[in-house]
């Protein structure tokens, strides 16, 4: 990889992950949603293994291939297994802010990450720190759909993106952190996503359906 | 400074479209119906049926005015201004001062709303229907072809089209950037919903409550239809063409005629794999709802959006 292309791949992987959040914003069948997951699994992993091929440093080839495995294989799986498939669990038919605003909202989004990386970008211009907006973009486009979806995975869904934002913005700003801290965040994030499938799961047998907005009530 | 090359270089591209706007409509349906596991008319039928239409009179529904007579006669004139204009062969037009975008989207507009006003001049309901459907497409469509061209502009510093193709050619990876792809992304779903093909619109139907093209066309006969027809394939080809000019430019010939026949070659086969795409992937679609049309809108702004502000944080 020569200098020339490294910032062309770097960029190419970054719109591939700011791609994937929009479509999870803009799908709404579920199972579409948790394959759009995975591409992003697969879009950040490859932003990390293409700064490991830079810096040729092997440690960040391993993080990316265990990136790789957990986001685009793994967690997926497990949400997949969650979805089950009973049809009317399978779209997220009324979500709080309607799809066409939501896409808006996405595209206000992203400008309020670039205003609010600027100063970060301009502390040490680089093709890396260049992309951070995408990065912080999907923060903020996770966190949107943990807020507006109703169904339980679709919000498991955004908490995943969540993280894949704040994972990529720890390695495109400081070149990634400890692998020990990689390590520990990432045995965190699939126990998490186990526990909301078992949750899920419970849920549905309790009260036959995952939609988050019936439980305002108490029920004997 | 326009040499007669210049001249002699649009004259072909002009009759270029004109000839070949049927045929590329003629192969999107064969493509079509040797997927769906019928045998087709052959490419050659949309001519043989614009020839027959041709021949026949034009007739006039009682109380309608001059937007109706006129409305294929502007349609067709702002396809061929449109086909001279877009650098689809060679990128020296001598109409290269109104190759500006803005001007582009203006044509594709003025043909557009000539065919809703004779919609509306017909007062049947199915032509008040098929215009306000075509409008609100079209209130939707065009910031997206604005903003998705900005993208590509904002790095030439010109909005001429001639411009950014040039600049292109010279630059490749140009055509790689997340800039340039989004924008890709976007123009590829206006293209979609501007020329009325799945999943906007079905261009085969005749079912009152699904069509919006042909809801317009309604009370046309004769030379009329022959004309609107031919207009519609014609946008068609251009809008395609355009597709291929700012994303896949190689092969588009500059000033001088040398480079012609290659360039043609080139053309034809990109516009002609851009419809076989096309038709390819409308097979395994279904019609959108039309309320859910401005969801599909918003998506390709939101691309659109993506693609201006790409192009200023990777810059």
């Amino acid at each position: 990889m020569t200098d020339i292309t490294y910032p062309l791949y770097l960029d190419l992987a970054a719109g591939l992950l700011l791609l994937s959040a929009i479509g999870v914003l803009w799908r709404r069948q579920l199972a579409a949603m948790i394959n759009l997951f995975a591409v992003q699994g697969v879009a950040l992993a490859a932003i990390v293994a293409i700064i490991g091929v830079h810096q040729h440093s092997l440690e960040l080839a391993l993080v990316a291939a265990g990136l790789g495995v957990l986001r685009a294989g793994v967690l997926p799986h497990l949400a997949r297994r969650a979805l089950g498939n009973s049809p009317a669990e399978a779209r997220e038919t009324r979500p709080v802010v309607n799809v066409a605003a939501s896409l808006l909202a996405a595209a206000a989004l992203t400008l309020l990450a670039y205003a609010v990386t600027r100063p970060l970008v301009a502390l040490e211009p680089s093709p890396a720190t260049a992309i951070l907006p995408a990065a912080v973009t999907v923060v903020l486009i996770g966190f949107f759909t943990l807020v507006t979806r109703r169904r339980a995975l679709a919000q498991v869904v955004g908490f995943l993106l969540l993280d894949n934002g704040i994972t990529a913005t720890a390695f495109l700003a400081a070149a990634g952190v400890p692998l020990i801290v990689e390590l520990g965040v990432s045995f965190d994030l699939l126990l998490v996503a186990l526990v909301l499938q078992v949750l899920t799961t419970r849920l549905r047998s309790a009260f036959g359906s995952t939609d988050l907005d019936e439980l305002r009530e108490l029920h004997d | 400074m326009t040499s007669p090359a210049a001249f002699v270089a649009t004259a072909v591209q002009v009759v270029v479209v004109a000839a070949g706007a049927p045929l590329l409509v003629g192969l999107m349906r064969q493509v079509h119906a040797r997927l769906a596991g019928r045998a087709g008319a052959g490419i050659g039928q949309p001519w043989r049926d614009l020839r027959k239409l041709l021949r026949r009179q034009p007739a006039t529904p009682v109380d309608t005015g001059w937007p109706f007579r006129t409305a294929p006669l502007l349609l067709m004139g702002s396809s061929l201004v449109l086909a001279a204009v877009v650098p689809l062969l060679t990128t020296a037009s001598p109409l290269d001062p109104a190759a500006d975008l803005f001007a582009v989207v203006g044509l594709l507009a003025l043909g557009t709303v000539t065919l809703a006003l004779a919609a509306l001049d017909t007062g049947t309901a199915f032509g008040g229907m098929g215009a306000s459907r075509e409008i609100t497409i079209l209130a939707l469509v065009e910031p997206t072809i604005l903003i998705a061209v900005f993208a590509l502009s904002a790095r030439v510093g010109s909005t001429n089209l001639a411009a950014i193709v040039t600049a292109t050619l010279h630059d490749p990876l140009r055509v790689a950037s997340p800039a340039s792809l989004l924008a890709a992304a976007a123009l590829v779903i206006v293209v979609v919903a501007e020329t009325g093909r799945l999943p906007v619109d079905n261009p085969a139907t005749h079912l009152e409550l699904t069509m919006i093209h042909e809801a317009m066309v309604l009370e046309y006969a004769g030379t009329d239809l022959a004309l609107v027809e031919w207009a519609s394939s014609m946008r068609l080809t251009v809008l395609l063409g355009l597709l291929a000019s700012l994303f896949l430019p190689w092969g588009i010939a500059g000033p001088g005629l040398a480079a012609l026949p290659l360039a043609l070659l080139v053309f034809v086969v990109k516009v002609a794999g851009l419809g076989i795409a096309l038709s390819t992937v409308e097979v395994f679609i279904a019609k959108l709802r039309l309320f859910r049309v401005p969801e599909l809108l918003a998506g390709s702004l939101v691309l659109a959006l993506l693609a201006v502000a790409s192009s200023f944080f990777l810059a």
